[in-house]
C-alpha cells in the first residue's frame, strides 16, 4: 500500500546487454547458481524417492489410498456423527478430523475470551490484580504444553468416581469419568430458532451496512438496534414460540456406576480443551496488552475532546486502532491452538493425528497416514490464514 | 526576582512547611492508590486476597505440612492414605536420579551431570555480551563435541554407553542445543534465500519455510520416526535420536528463518545500496554489512524462538524418546508409584521452568538495553 508512489527512476531500465558466456556476468552467475542448488536439492528427493520405492517394493507395501474404504475395526470413544468399528478407515479419519475441530474451534473462542480478559487484568489499576494476571502469564508461558496437558489429565484422573464426583453446582458434576453438563433436549423447534437467528444476524449485518452508506451521505444517523432486536432475539423467540416452545432440560444423573443423560466431556476431551484454553490465553493475554498499550494516549484524550461517549471512544476510536496490532500475532495464535491440538494423541483424545497414527500401525501405510496429517493440517492453517489476511485487510488502514 | 523572595520571605517563615497528607504519601498513599481506590478496587483487592490466601494455605498444607518426604523402600502406603491431603514427594526422592538421568549406568551418572553443568556454562557464556565476537563458535563447537565424547566415552577409561540408554534432563538440553546450533546457519541461509532475486531459489525457500510452518511438530516427528528408514538405502540405519533431532531442526530453522527474515526487512535499504556502492560481492555485503546489523536486531524475539523450542522438544515423548518429560512420565509406571502425577509433573515443570523464565528474563533485559542504544 505504501508502494503507490513510484520511483520514477526505477522506471528507466538499464541498457539490456547481449549475454555473455562469462563468469564476471550477473545474470550467467545467477543461472550457474540457480541450476546448482537446484540440482542438488532435486539430487537428494531423487536420491530419498528412490531408496523409498525399492524399501516398499522390499517390504511389500503396496501405496495408494486403497485402504481408506477398508474395515477400519477400531474403536472411537467420541464421535459427533455416527460411527462404529465395522465402518471405514475414510469415515473414522473423518471423525478424527472433527474431533480436532471439535477441540480447535471451541478452543480458539475461550482462549480469546479468557485471554482477553487476563490481558485487560494485566493493564489493571488495581496492583494485585495486574500483579496476579503477570505472574499467570509469565508461569503459563514457561511451562511446555506437553506437560500441562499430562498434569491436568492426571488431576482429572486423581479426581473420586462419579458416586463421590464433585458437584459444585446444582447438575455440574466433576468425576474421573469427565465434566457432566445439563443440556436442553434437542428439539426442531431450536434449529428453526437457531436458524431465523442466523439470518436475523445477516439481515441485521446488510441493514447495518446500507445504514451506514447513508449516513455517510446525508450524515443522519439511522438507530440499527430496533432492527438487531427485532430479527435476532424477537423473530427467533417467535418462531420457537409459535413451535409450541418446547424446553425440556436434560439433567445428567447418575445411575448405577455412571452418569445418564446430560452433555458430556471426557476426561481427555476436557484436559485437552483445559491445557490449550490456559496455555493459549496466556500469549493472548500478551497480545491484547501490547495492543491496548499500542494506542497512544492522546487518541483518548483527543476522542473525549470531541465529546465522544465513553463506549464510542472505545468502539470507534481505540478498539480499531489496537485490533490493527491485535490481528496478526493473533492470526498465529489461533493456527498454533488448531497444531497444538494434535498434542491429543499423548492423553488419548482420539483426534486426526491419534486417529491416522493407528490406521498407519495397522495398515502399514506410513507415507500416506502421514500425508493426511499434513493434508488436514495445510488446509485448515491454510483457511485460517486467508480468513484472518481478508479480516486483517479489511480493518488495515487505508493510507491515500 | 530578588525582591520578590524578599518581600515574601517574612511570610513564609511564618507558615511551617507541612509535609502531604499521610493518606496521599508511602506505605498508605500507596496502598490507596494501587489496592482501595474506589470501591470496585477495594473488592476486587479483598476478594483476590482473600481466595489469595486461603488458596496459599491449602497449598503449604498440602506440599509442606502433610507431605511424606521418603518411604523406605517402595512402601507407598503412607503416600496412599494421605491420597488428596498431603503431597507424596517420596516419589521424587526415590526417582530423582532416574528423570534427570534416565536409565544411563547408575555409578557413571556424574557424566551427564557434567554435561549439564557443561551446557549451562555454555548458555552463561553466550548470554554475556563481552563474548559476542567470532571466538564464541569455538567455544559451541568445543564443548559440544567434549558432551559428545562425555556422554559416549569409550575413551579415556570411561565404559562406552550407547544412546538408547542416554535419557532425562540432558536429552532435552542436546535436543535443544544441538537442534539451535545447527538450525541457526540453516536459518540465516533461508531467510536470505527468501529474500533473494534468483526466483528458483526464493521458490524453494518459500515453500520449503511454509510446508514447515503449516504442520504441527508432531507430524514431523512421525515422520522421522515410521517414515524416515524409508527414506535411506537398504541396510543403512540411523539412530531414533538423532532422526527426531533431524526433525527438530528442520522445524526450528523454518520458524527462525522467519524471525531472521524480519530484521533482514527491517534494515533500510540504503544499507544495501551503499554496500553495492561500494561493490561489495553479494557474500561480503550480506556478511559485513547486513547480517551484523540484521541479527543484532532480531535477538529479542530469537531468544523467544528458543524458548518455544526449549519447550517443544518434550514432544519427542510422543515418538517415546527418553527426555526429561518422558523420564517423568515412565518413573510413575510403576504400580508403586501409580497416581503420583502431580508431584513429579510438579518437579519437571520447575525445572523447564528454571530454564525459561531465566531466558525470558534475559531477552527482556537485552531488549530493553538494546532498544535504549537505539535512542540515543
Amino acid at each position: 500500500m505504501s508502494q503507490t508512489t513510484i520511483d520514477p527512476r526505477s522506471l528507466r531500465t538499464p541498457p539490456r546487454r547481449p549475454l555473455r558466456l562469462s563468469w564476471s556476468d550477473e545474470r550467467v552467475r545467477a543461472i550457474v547458481w540457480q541450476i546448482l542448488v537446484v540440482g542438488i536439492i532435486g539430487a537428494i528427493v531423487w536420491w530419498l524417492w528412490s531408496n523409498t520405492v525399492h524399501n516398499l517394493e522390499v517390504r511389500r507395501i503396496a501405496t495408494g489410498f486403497g485402504f481408506l474404504s477398508r474395515e477400519a475395526g477400531l474403536p472411537i470413544a467420541e464421535n459427533l456423527i455416527p460411527y462404529s468399528p465395522t465402518d471405514t478407515y475414510f469415515r473414522a479419519l473423518l471423525i478424527g478430523l472433527l474431533n480436532t475441530l471439535k477441540v480447535a474451534v471451541v478452543g480458539i473462542v475461550l482462549a480469546t475470551i479468557f485471554g482477553t480478559l487476563i490481558g485487560i487484568a494485566r493493564l489493571s489499576k488495581n496492583w494485585l490484580l495486574s500483579k496476579i494476571a503477570g505472574v499467570y502469564i509469565e508461569v503459563i508461558r514457561d511451562l511446555p504444553l506437553l506437560l500441562q496437558l499430562l498434569f491436568w489429565y492426571a488431576i482429572l484422573q486423581g479426581l473420586p468416581g462419579p458416586r463421590q464426583a464433585l458437584h459444585p453446582v446444582d447438575g455440574v458434576f466433576l468425576s474421573n469419568r469427565g465434566l457432566k453438563l445439563p443440556w436442553i433436549e434437542w428439539q426442531d423447534a431450536h434449529s428453526y430458532a437457531l436458524l431465523a437467528f442466523a439470518l436475523g444476524a445477516l439481515f441485521t449485518w446488510f441493514y447495518r451496512r446500507d445504514a451506514i452508506a447513508k449516513r455517510i451521505i446525508d450524515g443522519r444517523p439511522r438507530p440499527v438496534w430496533p432492527m438487531a432486536l427485532g430479527c435476532m432475539l424477537v423473530l427467533p423467540v417467535a418462531i420457537w414460540a409459535a413451535a409450541g416452545a418446547p424446553w425440556t432440560v436434560d439433567w445428567p444423573e447418575l445411575r448405577g456406576f455412571n452418569f445418564r443423560g446430560g452433555l458430556n466431556m471426557s476426561p481427555e476431551y476436557f484436559a485437552l480443551l483445559l491445557g490449550l484454553t490456559t496455555y493459549t490465553a496466556g500469549f493472548i493475554a500478551e497480545i491484547v496488552r501490547a495492543g491496548i498499550l499500542a494506542v497512544p494516549h492522546g487518541q483518548w484524550e483527543a476522542a473525549q475532546a470531541l465529546g465522544l461517549r465513553p463506549g464510542q471512544v472505545l468502539k470507534q476510536v481505540v478498539l480499531p486502532q489496537a485490533l490493527r496490532v491485535i490481528i496478526p500475532p493473533m492470526t498465529s495464535q489461533y493456527l498454533n491452538i488448531t497444531k497444538n491440538s494434535s498434542l491429543a494423541v499423548a492423553i488419548g483424545y482420539q483426534d486426526i493425528v491419534s486417529i491416522a497414527n493407528t490406521t498407519l500401525n495397522q495398515t502399514g501405510q506410513a507415507i500416506e497416514g502421514i500425508a493426511i496429517i499434513m493434508l488436514v493440517y495445510l488446509s485448515i492453517s491454510l483457511s485460517i490464514s486467508l480468513f484472518m489476511n481478508w479480516y486483517n485487510a479489511r480493518i488495515a488502514l487505508v493510507e491515500r | 526576582m530578588s525582591d520578590i523572595t524578599l518581600n515574601a520571605s517574612a511570610k513564609v517563615a511564618e507558615a511551617v512547611p507541612r509535609s502531604a497528607p499521610i493518606s496521599q504519601v508511602g506505605f498508605v498513599g500507596w496502598l490507596r492508590t494501587n489496592l482501595f481506590s474506589g470501591w470496585l478496587s477495594t473488592a476486587v483487592t479483598l476478594a483476590l486476597g482473600y481466595l489469595i490466601i486461603r488458596w496459599a494455605i491449602g497449598f503449604v498444607d498440602w506440599a509442606i505440612i502433610n507431605a511424606v518426604w521418603s518411604v523406605p523402600n517402595n512402601q507407598t502406603q503412607a503416600c496412599r492414605d494421605l491420597r488428596g491431603t498431603g503431597a507424596c514427594w517420596a516419589v521424587v526422592t526415590e526417582k530423582h536420579r532416574f528423570i534427570l538421568f534416565g536409565t544411563y549406568p547408575y555409578e557413571e551418572h556424574w557424566r551427564p551431570a557434567l554435561c549439564i553443568a557443561l551446557f549451562v556454562g555454555l548458555y552463561i557464556v553466550s548470554a554475556m555480551r563481552r563474548f559476542w565476537r567470532k571466538e564464541l563458535a569455538l567455544i559451541w563447537v568445543g564443548v559440544l563435541t567434549l558432551i559428545g565424547v562425555l556422554m559416549w566415552g569409550g575413551v579415556l577409561g570411561m565404559p562406552y554407553v550407547p544412546q538408547e540408554r542416554w535419557g532425562g534432563l540432558v536429552i532435552t538440553l542436546i535436543l535443544a542445543t544441538f537442534g539451535l546450533a545447527l538450525a541457526f546457519p540453516l536459518a540465516v541461509l533461508v531467510a536470505l534465500g527468501r529474500r533473494s532475486k534468483l526466483p528458483a531459489i526464493k521458490a524453494l525457500c518459500v515453500i520449503y519455510v511454509e510446508l514447515i510452518r503449516g504442520v504441527p511438530l508432531i507430524s514431523l516427528l512421525f515422520m522421522a520416526s515410521v517414515m524416515f528408514p524409508l527414506f535411506l538405502p537398504e541396510g543403512m540405519n540411523i539412530d531414533k535420536l538423532l532422526r527426531a533431532q533431524i526433525a527438530i531442526i528442520l522445524f526450528a530453522g523454518a520458524y527462525l528463518a522467519e524471525v531472521v527474515r524480519g530484521g533482514l526487512q527491517s534494515l533500510s535499504r540504503g544499507q544495501y545500496e551503499a554496500a553495492d556502492a561500494l561493490g561489495l560481492s553479494y557474500w561480503q555485503k550480506t556478511g559485513f554489512i547486513i547480517l551484523p546489523q540484521a541479527l543484532r536486531l532480531v535477538i529479542p524475539p530469537l531468544v523467544n524462538t528458543f524458548i518455544g523450542f526449549f519447550k517443544d522438544t518434550s514432544l519427542v515423548l510422543i515418538i517415546g524418546i527418553f527426555d526429561l518429560l518422558t523420564a517423568g512420565k515412565t518413573a510413575i509406571i510403576e504400580p508403586a508409584w501409580q497416581g503420583f502425577g502431580i508431584e513429579v509433573y510438579l518437579t519437571v515443570g520447575a525445572i523447564y521452568f528454571i530454564f525459561c523464565f531465566a531466558m525470558s528474563k534475559y531477552s527482556q533485559s537485552l531488549e530493553a538495553e538494546l532498544n535504549r542504544h537505539r535512542r540515543h
